[in-house]
């Protein structure tokens, strides 16, 4: 019984992180464009500076 | 120079040169202010497609003087550009705009409604999501309590079940609790309202025993239902908002303004609205008329085919009648506009088509027509199981407990899932070819057709002419004739161009001579004209009559070379199209609003024995009328501005890419492609969805039929609930995915390359 006391809040916290970061990434816009995300991974240019 | 497309760089030259782009003021009347000085313009970019299109447009167009940067969307075929706003702006949009048709990548302006992002989806996601983690959670504890949890345990776990769901219920059902009690106030009924008491009742009660210790808690059920019930909404949402934005990205082809006159002579950018009878608009060649008006100067070629579906230009000049919509093709005109834009040929159509689409509203969907006999069934099912149980027991805590899991049960979580998961399905297949769909019951009602009727000019037939006696011509005649057609906008030329792709651009000293021709003088070859007969030789030799105004005649210094002639070429897969259709049992007939001898000809090629011809606007809609009255169910396929009333009449319709705006807008699907294959397939497609949507309905019922027994004698507990409703479900989800088998994407188009089509396709990256 006293396990229980500590399993579920922790399965509710990650649960909720979870959550949490969905819900978080929706709003800042990084599903915003699932089709350029796909190619911009494969560009090597993208990870220096802008010019 | 677009980045992976070989060979089709001279196409999109032309298509450069044809279609600037938006002019500076509008890009800056467009665009919207970001603070710090810094402005933002949003811009449609069709032909973006791949990661290199992404990193090219990126890196240039930072490199233009003002432009602060750029990031390309690749989903909606974006670019948004940030610029400076140092009054020296004007001329670093107007570089964005040349740059971006010189890279091969012509842009144009979304629409004044076309905001971008779409609040309903997020929401419906944001839903989605968080019913999600709830189902999972309060799954995690159901599992334990039938897995033989007792007592203290049970009790403990049923509660925080019901802590997790109700803010979940709160929150998520939020879709379904508004769309019910919209519904009830007005004394209907939808599918929302036995969803929406299922849930709410089965809460209640689950949180009664809860309290009272009892055995039987539904959390799990109410929250997983609002996750699979949410799932199909999310779906549904999905697809129809794909292909909104899709038809959306393409070009418009109405102005939003133009460049007026005053007394002084002043130009001067206005918005549409501001152009009043009376003023004097300036256009140039490319540009189309955005207002009913009368040629006040100069003279030229006009491009009427979105107005009357005549496809050969006419001339006009002083006194000639202009109609909003028609496109000037050479020379700069002075207009005066004589109605107001809101009063113009174009707002009449659109009223024309408010009107006619009374006629469809009639039509109900599939899923409203089975909610409308499931929803009153399972409210009388649960209501009789209560008195029942209430009369032979007296039991009320057992007989509301039977009650609600009958309406857990009987909830439609597979005939919610039964329609949205096909159409998406089927949304997916048809895009795949190239089709666009608006919403589901368009489907539905291609399904039932059993009559098409073509529109001919630009749907049927390419809507542009195309030179038919190259092989009567002396190859270096033709090449010569090319290079000089080259330089000029006049689709005759351009087809002329086209049809020697590697021509060069020659060395001419070039002057277009509007409504006449082109002059071109090279230094030793001596003054070349190539236009009407009456300008190629002006000695009027006889024999070059010009009847059909479809001939092109190249002199040089007045002596006749060749004469070239031109005709509107049928579009490619048009008889094959015709034929699958009438083996797919549609009579087909045309209503043209060209010349009787045009029509005839075509009707007679493609093997279809109605037709009518010289057909207006109003005569197509009472054409649809009297069909409709014959008890037939007719598929309308056209493109101009004068068949959106009847594409809005019809019962069904379908128009190409390159259709005027309020076309496209009228017609339940689009399609990019050339090919008029896209008509068979998308009836083959919405067929088979339609038999898969039946079928998911048969096994939706099946489920019911043994379900329900079970849960009126009061066997159904959370356990059994639970696997029989996500089993359903899971059944009806596979058999709807059935649909992606069968069908071969449509072959790649080369010659396709409708004005401005959002997601043709182009050859694969070497």
């Amino acid at each position: 019984m006293t396990n229980l006391l500590i399993l579920i809040p922790v399965a509710l916290f990650l649960g909720g992180l979870g959550l949490g970061a969905f819900l978080w990434s929706m709003k800042s816009g990084q599903y915003d464009d699932l089709d350029g995300a796909s190619w911009r991974i494969l560009d090597d240019g993208d990870d220096r500076p802008a010019e | 120079m677009s980045c992976c497309a070989p060979g089709t760089e001279t196409a999109a030259e032309l298509d450069a040169l044809r279609t600037a782009g938006p002019a500076a003021d509008e890009m800056a009347m467009a665009s919207r202010d970001l603070g710090g000085g810094l402005r933002q313009c949003d811009l449609i970019v069709p032909a973006v497609h791949c990661g290199a299109c992404i990193t090219l447009l990126e890196r240039e167009l930072p490199k233009i003087d003002g432009v602060e940067r750029a990031r390309v969307n690749l989903s909606t075929r974006r670019a948004s550009v940030v610029y400076r706003a140092d009054g020296a702006e004007g001329r670093a949009l107007a570089a964005v705009s040349d740059r971006l048709a010189a890279l091969g990548y012509p842009a144009h302006l979304p629409g004044p409604d076309d905001e971008g992002g779409d609040p309903v989806f997020r929401e419906l996601l944001k839903s989605l999501a968080v019913a999600g983690f709830a189902a999972m959670n309060v799954m995690l504890l159901s599992v334990s309590v039938w897995s033989g949890a007792d007592a203290a345990t049970r009790d403990l776990f049923h509660l925080i079940s019901a802590l997790i769901a109700a803010p979940a219920l709160a929150y998520s059902g939020r879709v379904f609790f508004r769309s019910a009690w919209n519904a009830v106030r007005h004394g209907r009924t939808n599918m929302d309202v036995p969803i929406s008491l299922g849930v709410i009742l089965a809460y209640a009660i689950s949180m009664y025993e809860t309290l009272s210790h009892g055995e039987h808690a539904y959390f799990d059920a109410s929250v997983t239902l609002l996750f699979f019930l949410l799932a199909g909404r999310t779906l549904d949402h999905m697809m129809r908002e794909r292909a909104r934005s899709a038809v959306r990205n393409l070009a418009r082809l109405a102005p939003r303004g133009a460049f007026v006159i005053d007394a002084e002579g002043r130009r001067e950018y206005r918005a549409l609205a501001e152009i009043g009878p009376g003023m004097r608009v300036a256009l140039a060649a490319g540009d189309r008329s955005p207002v009913d008006g009368i040629v006040l100067e100069g003279q030229g070629d006009m491009d009427f085919a979105l107005v009357t579906g005549e496809s050969r230009p006419v001339r006009v000049e002083k006194g000639t009648l202009v109609p909003a919509g028609t496109l000037n093709l050479t020379g700069s005109l002075v207009v005066e506009a004589t109605r107001a834009a809101k009063d113009s040929f174009l707002s009449e159509m659109v009223a024309m088509m408010e009107a006619a689409e009374s006629g469809r509203a009639g039509y109900r969907r599939l899923a409203d027509r089975a909610s409308a006999i499931y929803a009153p069934v399972v409210h009388l099912t649960a209501l009789v199981t209560l008195i029942g149980w209430v009369v032979t027991t007296g039991d009320w805590r057992f007989a509301t407990l039977t009650a609600v899991a009958v309406l857990i049960i009987t909830c439609p979580c597979a005939l919610g899932l039964a329609v949205p998961v096909v159409q998406v399905v089927a949304a997916g297949r048809l895009f795949e070819h190239g089709i666009m769909v608006k919403d589901g019951s368009a489907m539905e009602r291609l399904a039932e057709a059993n009559h098409v009727v073509f529109d001919k000019t630009g749907t049927l037939t390419r809507g542009r002419p195309m030179l038919v006696n190259a092989d009567e011509v002396a190859a270096e005649d033709l090449a010569l004739a090319a290079a000089i057609a080259r330089h000029s906008r006049h689709p005759l030329s351009r087809a002329l161009a086209a049809s020697v792709p590697d021509a060069g651009g020659g060395r001419f000293e070039v002057e277009e001579i509007a409504g006449e021709g082109v002059l071109a003088r090279a230094a030793p070859g001596g003054t070349y004209r190539l236009g009407r007969a009456s300008f190629a030789l002006p000695g009027g030799e006889a024999g070059a009559s010009d009847a059909e105004g479809s001939e092109v005649v190249l002199s040089r210094d007045g002596r006749l070379l060749a004469t070239f002639r031109f005709a509107d070429d049928i579009r490619p897969g048009a008889p094959r199209a015709v034929a699958e259709l009438a083996e797919a049992g549609l009579s087909a007939e045309i209503v043209s609003g060209d010349r009787e001898p045009a029509v005839a000809a075509l009707a007679r090629r493609l093997g279809i024995a109605t037709f009518m011809a010289g057909a207006r606007p109003a005569d197509k809609v009472a054409r649809l009328e009297s069909l409709r009255q014959e008890g037939r169910r007719t598929l309308m396929v056209g493109d101009g501005l004068n068949d959106a009333p009847a594409l809005a009449a019809a019962h069904v319709s379908m128009a190409p890419a390159s259709a005027a705006d309020v076309g496209r807008q009228a017609a339940d699907f689009v399609f990019l492609h050339d090919d008029l294959a896209a008509v068979p397939t998308a009836l083959a497609i919405s067929r088979r969805a339609g038999k898969l949507i039946r079928q998911n309905f048969a096994l939706a019922i099946a489920y019911n039929a043994i379900a329900v027994p079970v849960a009126i004698l009061g066997y159904a507990s959370p356990l059994v609930a639970a696997v029989a409703m996500s089993s359903s479900s899971v059944i009806v989800v596979l058999n709807s995915l059935r649909l992606r088998r069968g069908f071969r994407p449509a072959r790649v188009e080369t010659a396709a390359r409708p004005e401005g089509a959002a997601g043709y396709e182009r050859p694969v990256p070497a």
